[in-house]
């Protein structure tokens, strides 16, 4: 059972990347492009995690009479941080959403972009007259 | 069955329902739903670092992605005040190429990695046996987990710290002016209507 | 705030426990899963809780935002701090084995403490901060929004049709 479940996390990975990568570029909605970019980091955990396990293993905390094996403590380390990391730029963007949104009074994108454009052309009227 | 095959069926259930609920992320439009999803995927996340024994990360993962990263987002829901997404008005074709490409390339590159949850594998025998086996001399604190992030990588640890109080400060200069509600719509409205008086 | 009084009573029970827990993963790091950025996460969210149930005035006399935004800057200092002191210790930046000049480990053992609790007073800190400005900021808006539409209720009062 084993040999066919080989690299099923790595796959999973790839899955879960694409899948970010798709929705934080094909949608509009700014709130869906953060949710998007929130599942393409944790699929980067996914991968870090994976690599250290040893099936059968624990986890990296020392206790007397141990005989498994320890699963590799770096990349928890790491992704540790990154997680934290994480929620401290999602709630930036989350705050510039909230500005977005009492500026222009949308949060899609080409609705954004319509605004700017009628923006642009009446600077230009009014640099003409 | 052993205890490592019981660890990979369950890891094989638990990333199942991760990309059930991904798909729903995709197809979903009510923004409330996304949401919450999200927060599940999240806990799933956690579940699934719990069964490959990264307990802290574990930990983490259900404090902040499930906890205060839902609650951000309902926040902001809260305050834009849109509940569901606008359906795009044409088939996305370029995302869904660079999405698969990227997602081919991935694959491709998975051909040489070892497989998951093998002893001996290149990230097992380089660096790791040196902070499972320094630890207790040097430190002599049973987590090694906190052993690295405090002690041997203390200094990153500090550059981490420091990213959190910078997105405070973000987030305390973004928010905390009086909100000027629709600056850019409402001059949009006075320029149609002096468009109209001329 | 929320009137029912099914969460305001659960709150009320599960709160001090939550906040009891945070300082147990705080103070337990070193020897199970936890340390400060998970404490710090979840004493926050005990705060949040609170503001959620009781209302944000409430919570913001409680935690005020002036002692939040202090804590912000003073949980850096502290890690910070600890590796300013190794320095004139004697010994390199965060090495914590300068902490105490008999028995290194034992340093090791201060230095993880103390920079921990640096962590966790940080973390909780700008999660608080970053709920009270949202919230905050949900307070202001809907404010300003039913004041304009108060004006513009007068506008249409007064105004004559054209």
């Amino acid at each position: 059972m084993m040999e066919w479940l080989g690299q099923f996390n790595y796959y999973v990975f790839a899955i879960l990347m694409t899948a970010g990568v798709y929705i934080a570029m094909s949608r509009g909605n700014l709130v869906k492009k953060v949710v998007g970019l929130n599942i393409f980091q944790a699929s980067v955990f996914l991968l870090y995690i994976s690599s250290g396990k040893i099936w059968g293993g624990t986890a990296p905390i020392l206790g007397d009479g141990l005989t498994q094996p320890i699963s590799n403590p770096l990349p928890h380390v790491l992704i540790l941080t990154a997680i934290v990391v994480g929620i401290a730029t999602t709630s930036i963007g989350l705050a510039l959403i909230v500005r977005i949104k009492e500026a222009y009074g949308t949060v899609e994108e080409d609705e954004i972009a319509e605004a700017e454009a009628l923006y642009e052309e009446e600077l230009m009227r009014a640099e003409e007259a | 069955m052993s205890v490592g095959e019981w660890e990979a069926l369950i890891n094989v259930v638990l990333l199942g329902l991760l990309l059930v609920v991904t798909f729903g992320i995709i197809r979903l439009r009510n923004l409330f739903g996304v949401v919450m999803l999200a927060g599940i995927y999240s806990l799933l996340m956690a579940m699934v670092f719990t069964l490959l024994d990264a307990v802290d990360v574990a930990f983490t993962e259900a404090a902040v992605g499930a906890g205060v990263s839902t609650i951000l987002s309902l926040g902001t829901l809260a305050l834009i005040d849109s509940r569901r997404e606008k359906i795009p008005f044409r088939f996305q074709f370029t995302p869904m190429l660079v999405a698969l490409v990227t997602g081919a390339v991935l694959l491709w590159g998975m051909q040489d990695m070892p497989d998951v949850g093998a002893a001996g594998t290149p990230t097992q025998v380089h660096v790791a046996p040196y902070y499972i086996e320094r630890t207790p001399v040097e430190i002599d604190v049973p987590n090694i987990v906190t052993a690295v992030l405090a002690s041997y990588r203390g200094f990153d640890t500090l550059g981490e710290v420091t990213v959190i109080f910078t997105a405070g400060i973000g987030v305390m200069m973004l928010l905390s002016s009086m909100p000027v509600i629709g600056a850019r719509r409402r001059r949009r409205r006075n320029g149609d209507d002096q468009g109209n008086d001329t | 705030m929320i009137e029912h009084l099914v969460p305001r009573i659960l709150a009320k029970l599960l709160i001090p426990f939550i906040l009891l827990f945070g300082l147990y993963v705080q103070f337990h790091g070193d020897f199970g899963p936890g340390g400060g950025f998970q404490a710090g996460v979840i004493f926050a969210a005990g705060i949040i809780l609170y503001a959620l149930i009781y209302g944000l005035d409430r919570a913001r006399r409680v935690v005020t935002p002036g002692l939040v935004s202090f804590l912000v800057a003073f949980g850096l200092l502290i890690y910070a701090g600890v590796g300013v002191a190794t320095l004139l210790l004697g010994a390199e930046f965060l090495n914590y084995s300068a902490l105490d000049s008999h028995d290194p480990v034992h340093g090791q053992h201060l230095g993880i403490l103390i920079i921990e609790f640096g962590v966790g007073v940080t973390v909780a800190a700008v999660m608080i901060t970053i709920f009270y400005q949202f919230a905050g900021r949900l307070q202001v808006t809907r404010e300003l929004e039913s004041d304009e539409a108060d004006d513009e209720d007068e506008e249409e009062m007064t105004g004559s049709p054209q």
